[in-house]
Formats: structure tokens, C-alpha cells, sequence
């Protein structure tokens, strides 16, 4: 068992860092990218394809860089560090995942070639009013006719629906979930864009009769394909979620120092030293806990399992850190001016995308009878 | 970045397991894993178990019985000697005086002392905190003066553990009061318990045990060989042994231990019909815990991988901060678990109560120590806060 980055990790970590503190730095350029649409910057974006980030994690063959987890663990947290509201995460490790698993050798070089290149962004349609963070789908359904398919119904909120170039789409076939890949000027398909707490984009994705392309060959159900790409993509928001935790943190102990109150700094007050402390405690624990999760999924273990272990630990640093780097602020952490409070705003939704911590603890404790200890060491 | 365990290290823990669970008496396993209190002569008995397989004192210099192993195998040696109930050699000797003589004692000290020592022919207690001298105990008043070829101590010290079973005691005291900085004027001596002026006086603890003592020096007089390093060093000394004190102070495999025992006992009480180890809040609460435990293990793992120059990493703090939260979470449980037979800590032979809710409680109210030993949690803080977070 090895936690330390190679070299050649952590030249990665120093370059994706030199490139979004050139475009995040300043907490006011996030303020401008996410006030218009689409929430993050084009520009970026292409840096990042540049790069090969968004390529990453996928096989040479299709167009990728043939990098592992641990990379994407690194890209992942580099982007929460400064909230870079591209999306990452949701297009290059859960969409541009679920391609990866599941597309035919036409699909993968087509859809992950762009995306590694940055000319298509790929979202994930699959979140349903009513449903909750499970793997299968709800009522959208798809129907074939003479070979061809057609789907019905609505997703809400969709990440990116209005940007996307091309939507993954979770549908029922019977009583089975399958997917399809849907472009984004498709017929009979209507998107209504809007703003989310943290300066993110989803939108309401509306199908009727919209003709799509099953992704992959088959007919079996796809929910545990799915159940497995939104592990890894829990793995990778865990990681996110660090990078995030660690600015707000330091921005507090920052403060902490820097701001006085009753003539002195204050930091002189144990009651705010001695909860700053208990914050890095909490994130801590909950970077171990998503570094071994990386790891699992790197050996390709029980990713599911680790997953939600992951996320029950950094759900409960993130709302730990999140509510108390705005405390100890004090009023200033409620406003939009500074930075702050924009990291709760992003802890608290990522922590309700994929499922939060009462929800993994909820499908832990229904296992717990069947383990005698939970082995840190394989 | 890798997860498994390498062929070597998983030997490694084979035959650890295989030790632990087959060269220490059973008898001796099953009264840890009971919590009952452990006798002078079981201890012992382990103890020169471990030693006689060179298993004592892995961290010591390799001279003086040492092995020379990796952070990683010392982690799993500790974790799996806890999850088999072995009890871990004794902390006085092997963790706070040994290396300390080890590290600064005199060549005559080292080979008078470190054989004995690791063998537990020599039984130490440690006399750090005095009545007014607790969490800062750089405000210790126990005093040390010269006369002729001895010392002469006066004083009085306190929370002395296993006092009671001790054959020798390793002593901070002032031995220049002028001193500027209080620090400075404190040196650390050896004497035998049974040296005329020494009295000790057991404290009964909230369990009904008996586990601490005040022990108190009245003219005591110590042969001036018997000062570790130099004089006035004390401090130095004294740090290097807390340092020391907190790596392990997490008691992982203890816990998990404790965990297992929550889920079996769980599964053998009915409430509404069904076994309270099905009931949801039971697992949840279960499940949280062990997931927390999880974090805690995978945190030692990465902190004992970058521990440089035996100096402890500034997270281990945090190994003994949650470390002791996670001790007491599971004793708590345990009562919980035991619920109301957690009322008949000390019913007799005739009693229907089984012995682990007998003792839940007695455990879980002596475990409130953990959080206040090696350093209180809020000494813990201070140190997260100040040396990391630079508040």
C-alpha cells in the first residue's frame, strides 16, 4: 500500500494547477465566467483539451491519453481547489465514462475522440423528477420501430443538458434501463437551461418521440454499468470535493489570522482555533478515505463499495468545512463578494449529485451484517 | 499510488497473525477480549512471549532488539497484536523509557536497563503529571537537589499508571528553579520504587478499578548515575517520549476489535421480535462507525508513510484526537448495545448477566481517559492549530 505521487503525478498536478490559477485565481473571474451562459468558460475548457485532460482516462484508441484514476483524482481536485466550474467530472468521467464502458469501437472513437479534443461536450441525462440517485430509469422510455429508436419523457435537472453537444441518455426498454445517445439539435427534443446554486448549469431535457442511438450492443439491462460509472464519477466529486475543502479552509485559517475583532487577531480565540483544528481533522480523514477509493478503483476492485464510503466520509467533512469556513467568516461568508461561501455553495452540490452521505451510509449499514471488519489493507 | 499490499508485506501480516494468535495464551487473549483487568504476572507473561520472538521492541535500535522494519510493517504488527487480543507490550518500558535511554542514556545505562527493559524484568512507571502539573506539565514542581554523589527528590507525582506493579520509575523533576525558562530547569532520573522516601497511594478509578496512582518522594535519594542524558535536558527528553506516546495511541485494531463484539452481541438480543443488529438505526449507527474507523486506519497508514526521520508527522495529532473518539464511540456502543443489563457492572457468579454487559459500562466510563491521556485532545488541537494551520 502506497499513498505518494510519482513524479511524473505530480508534474501533472503543477501544470493543470498553473493553468486554472491563471483562470481562477481571482475569485472575481469565476464570478464573471459564471454569470453567463454556459456557466464555464470555452476557452478553458479548450485549454484543458489541450492539455489531454479531457482525454484522460481513455484508451489510446479512441483518442485518449490512456491515464488512470489516480490522474483523474489529480485534475479533479485541481478544479475544486479554485471551483473551476468546467465540468469535469460530469463530462469526461461520467458521460465520456459511460462511453467508454459501454460504446461500440464506432461510438468510442467518435464521441470520446471530440471529447478529448474539446469540439463535443457530452452530458449525462438520466436524473428524473421523483427519482433519486439510483442507477436505473424512471419513466423516460424508449421504443423501437423498424430499428429505429424513439424516446419519451423527462429529465430534470440534467448538468449541462442545455450546453451538451450530445446527451447519454438513461431510458426504459421494459423493464430494463438502457442508454442512447442523443445530439443536441435532434428532433423532438426541447431543452430549457438554467442557473444553479453554485453557478453551475442543469436544465429540463424534454423528449418526444426524439429519435436516439443505443449506446453500445445488446439488450441487457445497463443500470449496473451505470451504478458503476457513477461510482467512479462519486470517486472523482470526492476528489473535487478535497481540492475545495482544503481552499476553504486555508482561507479561514487565512482569515482567522488576519482579521481582528476586540484589538486583536482572531486567531487569539480558542473557540475559533479549536474548530478551525476540528476542520482539518475532518478533511483529513476524508482524503484518505478518497485517495484509498482511487485506489480501489485504479485495482478495480469493489469500486461501488468504496465509492460510497467515500462519499459518506466526504459528505460529512463537506457540510463539516463548508458550514464552518462561513462561520468563522462571519457575515462576509454569506455574500457573494467573497469567496468563501461559493465553496459551500459547490461542497453542498456536489454532495447532492450521485448521492449523499445519508444515502451511501443507508446502503453501507444494509451490508454491515455482512462483513466482520472492513479491511483497509488487500 | 497503490493499494495492495506488496507479497512481502502480506507475508509479513501472515505471520503476524499466525503469532499472535497461536504464542500468547489463550487465557491471556480472552481477558483483553473481555476487558477485564489484566494481572502483573499476565503481562509479564506476554511480554517475554513477544520478546522471546523478537517481537518486543521492533522499533528499537536494531543492537538492542530492534528489527528495523518499515513504518508499514510496524503498523500492521501493532494492528494485528490489537486484534488478537495479545496486550501490547508494556508502553513505559517500550515505547517511553526504552527508546529514551536508547537514544540519550550512557552506554552503562543502556546495558543495565535495555535488556531488562524490553524483557519486563525491569517493571517502569512513568511520574510526569503532578497534581498541578497536568496538560502543562512544564509547571512541574517535584524538585531534585545535589547533594554529594546523589540527588536528593521532593515532590509528589500523579495519574501514575500500573504504579502499584512497578519495580522502578522514570522522573521528571526541577533541578534548576532559577532557571529563565521554566523548561530548562528540568532533568529526567531513574530510581527504584522501593527506595526508602517513596510512598504510593492508589486511586480508585470510576470502573472500580484500581489503575492509577499518587506516588510521593520524601528525601528520596538517587546516586547521580542514575540522571539520563544531561542535566536540565529533561524537557528534550520528555518531548521525544510524548512524540513516541502519540504513534500507536490510536488503537486501531482495538477498536475494530470492539466492533466485532458490538455486532455479535447484536445479533443475540430480540427487541420487537427481530435481532437488534437488523434494526436500522443500530446498523447505521454501526456502519458510520465503521466507516469512520476506516478513515482512521487509512490516515495512520498514510501518516506512518511519510513520518520522516522518526520525527511523527504533525497529522498524528490527529490519530490520537479521533483515535480516542473512536475508542469511546465503540465502548459506548457496547452499552448501548447492552442496554438495560448495562445496570449490573458488578453482579456475582449467580447473576444471569452475561460478563460483556457486565462490563460495558465500568469499560465505558474508563475510557473517558483516552481523550485526556498523551496529551488531552485539547492539547491536540492546540498543536493541529498552532503547528499546522499556523494560528
Amino acid at each position: 500500500m502506497e499513498f505518494s505521487y510519482d513524479d511524473e503525478q505530480n508534474g501533472l498536478r503543477e501544470a493543470v494547477s498553473a493553468l486554472l490559477s491563471r483562470a481562477y485565481g481571482d475569485s472575481e473571474q469565476r464570478r464573471r465566467v459564471v454569470g453567463t451562459d454556459p456557466g464555464f468558460d470555452e476557452k478553458t475548457w479548450g485549454q484543458l483539451a489541450e492539455m489531454g485532460l479531457l482525454g484522460l482516462p481513455f484508451a489510446e484508441a479512441d483518442g485518449g491519453m490512456g491515464a488512470g484514476p489516480v490522474e483523474v483524482s489529480i485534475v479533479a481536485e485541481e478544479i475544486g481547489r479554485v471551483l473551476a466550474p468546467e465540468p469535469f467530472v460530469e463530462a469526461v468521467v461520467l458521460a465520456g465514462g459511460l462511453v467508454a464502458d459501454l460504446g461500440t469501437d464506432a461510438q468510442r472513437a467518435e464521441v470520446l475522440g471530440a471529447l478529448a479534443e474539446g469540439t463535443l461536450l457530452p452530458a449525462f441525462a438520466h436524473t428524473e423528477i421523483g427519482s433519486r440517485w439510483q442507477a436505473s430509469a424512471q419513466s423516460v422510455t424508449a421504443t423501437e420501430d423498424g430499428g429505429s429508436w424513439r424516446l419519451t419523457g423527462v429529465k430534470e435537472p440534467v448538468p449541462n443538458g442545455a450546453r451538451a453537444d450530445l446527451l447519454v441518455v438513461s431510458a426504459l426498454v421494459g423493464g430494463a434501463t438502457r442508454l442512447f445517445l442523443v445530439p443536441g439539435d435532434a428532433e423532438g427534443l426541447t431543452r430549457t437551461g438554467y442557473r444553479n446554486h453554485d453557478g453551475t448549469r442543469s436544465a429540463k431535457v424534454t423528449f418526444a418521440g426524439t429519435p436516439a442511438q443505443p449506446l453500445g450492443e445488446g439488450t441487457g439491462d445497463q443500470a449496473p454499468a451505470i451504478e458503476k460509472a457513477q461510482a467512479r464519477a462519486r470517486v472523482a466529486y470526492g476528489h473535487e470535493a478535497l481540492g475545495a475543502m482544503e481552499t476553504a479552509l486555508t482561507t479561514t485559517a487565512e482569515y482567522l489570522k488576519a482579521r481582528k475583532q476586540f484589538g486583536v487577531p482572531l486567531n487569539k480565540f480558542q473557540a475559533l482555533t479549536f474548530r478551525a483544528a476540528d476542520m482539518y481533522v475532518s478533511l483529513e480523514l476524508a482524503r484518505s478515505t478518497v485517495m484509498w477509493a482511487t485506489l480501489v478503483v485504479d485495482a478495480d476492485g469493489d469500486v461501488v463499495a468504496a465509492a460510497d464510503r467515500a462519499r459518506l466520509q466526504t459528505s460529512r467533512a463537506s457540510r463539516h468545512i463548508g458550514k464552518e469556513a462561513i462561520q468563522l467568516h462571519g457575515g462576509i461568508g454569506v455574500t457573494a463578494e467573497y469567496k468563501v461561501g461559493h465553496y459551500t455553495s459547490r461542497l453542498t452540490a456536489i454532495d447532492h449529485l450521485l448521492g449523499d452521505g445519508d444515502w451511501a451510509l443507508a446502503r453501507l449499514a444494509g451490508s454491515v451484517g455482512e462483513h466482520q471488519t472492513v479491511d483497509a489493507l488487500q | 499510488m497503490r493499494l495492495h499490499l506488496s507479497p512481502e508485506d502480506r507475508a509479513f501480516r501472515d505471520e503476524m497473525r499466525t503469532f499472535f494468535s497461536t504464542a500468547v495464551p489463550q487465557s491471556i487473549r480472552d481477558a483483553v477480549a473481555a476487558h477485564r483487568e489484566l494481572t502483573k504476572e499476565q503481562f509479564i507473561e506476554a511480554q517475554r512471549a513477544l520478546n522471546a520472538a523478537g517481537l518486543a521492541v521492533p522499533h528499537w535500535p536494531v543492537e538492542w532488539g530492534g528489527r528495523d522494519w518499515t513504518p508499514l510493517q510496524r503498523h500492521i504488527w501493532r494492528e494485528e497484536m490489537q486484534l488478537a487480543g495479545v496486550p501490547e507490550p508494556l508502553a513505559f518500558n517500550t515505547s517511553m523509557i526504552g527508546p529514551v535511554i536508547a537514544t540519550f542514556g550512557s552506554q552503562e545505562q543502556k546495558e543495565r536497563f535495555l535488556p531488562a527493559t524490553a524483557n519486563l524484568d525491569i517493571w517502569w512507571c512513568q511520574g510526569f503529571s503532578e497534581p498541578d502539573a497536568g496538560s502543562d506539565l512544564a509547571s512541574l514542581r517535584t524538585t531534585a537537589v545535589r547533594d554529594g554523589d546523589d540527588w536528593v527528590v521532593n515532590g509528589q507525582k500523579t495519574w501514575t499508571t500500573l504504579g502499584q506493579h512497578a519495580d522502578w520509575i522514570f522522573c521528571l523533576v526541577r533541578t534548576d528553579p532559577t532557571a529563565e525558562k521554566r523548561q530548562r530547569g528540568i532533568s529526567l532520573l531513574l530510581f527504584p520504587m522501593d527506595t526508602p522516601g517513596v510512598t504510593l497511594r492508589p486511586i480508585e478509578l470510576l470502573d472500580g478499578g484500581f489503575e492509577v496512582n499518587e506516588v510521593f518522594f520524601e528525601d528520596v535519594r538517587v546516586p547521580a548515575e542514575n540522571l539520563v542524558g544531561e542535566e536540565n535536558h529533561g524537557w528534550d527528553y520528555a518531548k521525544f517520549l510524548l512524540g513516541n506516546e502519540r504513534v500507536g495511541i490510536a488503537r486501531i485494531g482495538s477498536t475494530k476489535r470492539m466492533l466485532i463484539e458490538a455486532k455479535e452481541h447484536a445479533r443475540g438480543i430480540t427487541v420487537n421480535g427481530a435481532p437488534l443488529s437488523e434494526d436500522p438505526y443500530m446498523t447505521a449507527r454501526i456502519a458510520e462507525l465503521e466507516n469512520e474507523l476506516l478513515a482512521l486506519e487509512l490516515t495512520a497508514l498514510r501518516v506512518v508513510a511519510n513520518s520522516a526521520g522518526g520525527r511523527p508527522h504533525p497529522a498524528s495529532s490527529v490519530l490520537k484526537l479521533r483515535g480516542s473518539e473512536l475508542q469511546q464511540a465503540a465502548t459506548e456502543l457496547l452499552v448501548d448495545i447492552a442496554g438495560p443489563l448495562s445496570v449490573a457492572s458488578f453482579a456475582d457468579e449467580d447473576s444471569d448477566v452475561p460478563e460483556w454487559a457486565q462490563v460495558a459500562t465500568p469499560s465505558y466510563l474508563n475510557y473517558r481517559k483516552v481523550s485526556i491521556y498523551g496529551g488531552s485532545n485539547e492539547v491536540q488541537r492546540t498543536i493541529i492549530a498552532g503547528s499546522i494551520l499556523g494560528l
